[in-house]
């Protein structure tokens, strides 16, 4: 029961890290295409700036609730995606001190050299977040010893690509939405503009991976199984539908909410898919890595559920409060007067 | 090299790296922290100033701290994960409630802090200084206990082939744990007051802004004093617990090889590990090493002899470590000690000034020593006297970690560069161009 529930904060952890640092990582991502100028750079860059380094301690904790609650899954992930781990790392490093960095010189190519890095190290992590979790559903080649066998290129596989293009996808109509709620004039249409552009091949792409999904994987016989857990694949087409509605009208922060639950929906699916799997193994379902042969134990996840339940509705009201404190609209003006990056 | 040794070569970087940021972070969040105080309290706008000024150099520090703070996260699994499934059940679970109940508080206020001068009232804009402050405190409290929980593992049982959780209470309240949270404390408030000291008398001594200089140096001056004081009080206390939680790094820490009573103290030694002996070993203090570790001149202190070859840690490099942190430890003191006497009329004392800027570099190289003496002390035992580090490394091939080392050398001497680059460029620029960048 405590690795069950464990498991749903898990994959919650990483839901709500996708929510909110994907529209950083969207952003990022669409930094050249939306940006004409050093103004609209300045106004991107602060249209995140209060928010993307508490959202990031989404990813940390989820890590860090796979270390403390399932020791044996974080070990034999980080080291088995030794590569790809280590290229997230380093892009998210450089994009975290781009935001720092990038006003302190007054120089063009000094700009552009932290811009460069702000964009490489917001596209590289929403594609690798995606290729990684598209391979997790399809199974690892993990034998019984949790060995991995396999490479970069092993992941690199088209179904696992077509997860990377998804999550990018998804994140970039994600980063493009916030935009429009941030922001006025024409910065702000032509973000909505872009969004519903890509929101066409966020469809696209999508249908495509759900119905790949069903070849590829074994989510949708597990969701079947239990079909009170179709809500969730509903909630992210609906959310997928909807965000075009919303958008269609100019309705930007119900678009972005519309995301949001696209977001929580898919990344919920896949993971009531996996249920027991937190690594299916694709060599022997034997030698999958599942809650209960990976879990710490009952003293530990009984002390961690406490902590969770204790801080983590607190830190869900801090940012909240953040949110809100911060929501009036960024403009050239406004980064000129008060305190910005 | 073989995997091992390029993962610990990895970590030694990582490590050192993250901790050339932290301490700044650690000191400098407290000093801003009490500055802002000090404006919200008598509505001197020196002090908002000064805030600004030296919140603005805290900024620049914590954003390299805090990116080099992820790769710790991902190494113990990606580089040490034998290590991770065996402990993790412990371990983990300290940096999972470092991560919930403290990171995500620092990380927050930081940019509420940074955003929210106008959109804030002044007694809540100093509560985000002090949350970031508190929080970046706290943090440092559970990761210690988790390296406190390597050096002296406590409260577990061997159970399922793993160490297990057994006590809770004891693994976060253990003595070794405080005394390292506060040493560790003690060594980052001693780094953010000299860096303060450095930079107000590089100014003073150009007589740029001098009433906002002396200002900052005399809150300083106190500071510093305080914690150089109480860092050696209470580093004895340190060394004296190792005597029984870890007796061959304290041996290694003196070079000190034969088990025995009244075992005197050289204040000159130079150890020969081949040997097992010092090639030179003269100023001793007759039973002083048994009085310190035992507070009994006749106390027994355990000699690295006692312990197969293949269970001490690397001797000279340990010893010299501690001995070059004690020097500094003292240093301080007398530096501490100087500029508070001298704080109200410290323009008369131009070569004093022109010689601090030179010294913000000490109090870093102190708490890298200290780490030194931490880590390199415990080996062979990567969790000292239950899992050897060579037990702990993952099942990886030389060229992967090879290409990662390669890229953490090239990445972070790009960012360790910029980073000091810009603290050192806006350090120069004083308050006024301070205030006029963060626009």
């Amino acid at each position: 029961m405590l690795e069950s529930i464990w498991f749903v904060i898990w994959g919650v952890a990483w839901a709500v890290y996708f929510m909110l640092d994907g529209f950083d990582l969207g952003l990022g991502t669409l930094f050249p295409f939306l940006a004409k100028d050093e103004t609209d750079k300045r106004i991107l860059v602060n249209a995140m700036g209060p928010f993307w380094d508490g959202n990031e301690v989404w990813l940390i904790t989820a890590g860090g609730v796979t270390f403390a609650a399932f020791p044996r899954a974080y070990a034999i992930m980080f080291s088995g995606l030794y590569t790809p781990l280590m290229l997230l790392l380093f892009a998210l490093i450089l994009r975290g001190v781009a935001f720092e960095f990038r006003g302190k010189v007054d120089s063009d190519r000094w700009r552009a050299t932290w811009d460069a890095c702000l964009v490489a190290g917001s596209f590289l992590p929403a594609l690798l977040l995606g290729v990684a979790f598209a391979n997790i559903f399809q199974g690892l080649p993990l034998d019984a010893a949790g060995l991995f066998h396999g490479n970069l290129l092993t992941l690199l596989n088209p179904y696992g690509l077509l997860g990377g293009a998804l999550f990018v996808l998804i994140f970039a109509v994600h980063g493009a939405l916030w935009l429009t709620t941030r922001t006025e004039g024409d910065l702000q249409a032509r973000a909505g503009r872009m969004a519903t552009t890509l929101w066409l091949m966020e469809a696209v792409v999508a249908v495509a991976f759900l119905v790949q999904t069903w070849f590829s994987t074994r989510l949708w016989q597990n969701v079947l199984a239990k079909p009170v857990l179709l809500a969730l694949p509903l909630l992210a087409v609906a959310g997928l539908l909807l965000t075009r509605v919303f958008a269609g009208k100019g309705a930007w922060w119900k678009a972005w909410f519309a995301s949001s639950a696209l977001i929580l929906g898919a990344v919920l699916f896949g993971v009531a898919g996996l249920f027991p799997d937190l690594l299916p193994s694709s060599l022997d379902p034997a030698a999958s890595v599942t809650a209960f042969n990976a879990a710490s134990s009952p003293l530990t996840l009984k002390i961690m559920l406490g902590v969770v339940l204790c801080f983590l509705p607190v830190v869900i009201g801090y940012q909240l409060w953040v949110y809100l404190t911060f929501r009036d609209a960024v403009t050239a003006e406004s980064i000129e007067r008060g305190p910005s990056y | 090299m073989d995997v091992l040794a390029l993962s610990r070569l990895q970590f030694a970087v990582a490590t050192y790296f993250h901790f050339l940021f932290v301490p700044l972070t650690l000191g400098l969040s407290m000093l801003v922290a009490l500055m802002e105080t000090q404006y919200v309290r008598t509505g001197d706008e020196d002090y908002k100033r000064m805030a600004k000024f030296w919140g603005k150099l805290f900024l620049i520090n914590f954003a390299v701290g805090v990116v080099t703070g992820l790769t710790l996260e991902f190494q113990f699994g990606t580089n040490w994960s034998r290590y991770s499934a065996y402990v993790g059940d412990i371990f983990g679970s300290l940096l999972a409630i470092e991560a919930t109940a403290a990171f995500f508080l620092e990380s927050t206020f930081i940019a509420v802090w940074h955003f929210g001068w106008e959109k804030l009232s002044k007694k809540a804009h100093v509560t985000a200084i002090w949350l970031v402050a508190i929080a970046s405190n706290l943090s440092a409290f559970w990761i210690l206990v988790a390296n406190a929980w390597m050096q002296h593992p406590t409260g577990f049982v061997l159970r399922n082939g793993r160490a297990e959780l057994a006590d809770f209470v004891a693994v976060i309240t253990q003595r070794f744990a405080i005394l390292e949270f506060i040493h560790t404390l003690g060594g980052a408030y001693l780094t953010a007051g000299f860096f303060v000291l450095g930079i107000s008398a590089w100014h003073l001594i150009r007589r740029h802004e001098t009433a906002f200089f002396k200002k900052s140096f005399r809150l300083a001056a106190a500071w510093t004093l305080i914690f150089a004081l109480f860092e050696i009080a209470q580093g004895h206390m340190n060394a004296e617990i190792l005597s029984t939680a870890q007796p061959t790094k304290l041996a290694a820490m003196e070079a000190h090889w034969e088990t025995g009573r009244h075992v005197p103290m050289h204040l000159l030694a130079w150890p020969d590990a081949a040997n097992e002996r010092n090639t030179v070993q003269s100023l001793s203090v007759p039973s002083g090493l048994s009085l310190l570790a035992t507070y009994s001149t006749g106390g027994e202190v355990k000699g690295l002899k006692d312990y197969p070859a293949s269970e001490r840690p690397p001797v000279l490099p340990v010893f010299l470590s501690f001995r070059a942190m004690v020097g500094l430890g003292m240093l301080f003191l007398a530096l501490g000690l100087w500029a508070f006497l001298k704080r109200h009329r410290i323009e008369e004392q131009p070569r004093f000034l022109k010689v601090l800027p030179w010294l913000i570099p000490l109090p870093y190289l102190a708490n890298e020593l200290g780490w030194t003496i931490a880590e390199l002390g415990r080996q062979p035992w990567i969790v000292y006297g239950l899992m050897k580090t060579s037990d702990a490394v993952s099942p990886l091939a030389t060229s992967q970690v090879g290409t990662s080392l390669a890229a953490f050398f090239l990445v972070y001497a790009l960012l360790g560069a910029v980073d000091f680059y810009l603290l050192f460029t806006f350090a120069r620029k004083g308050p006024d161009a301070a205030a006029a960048a963060a626009k």
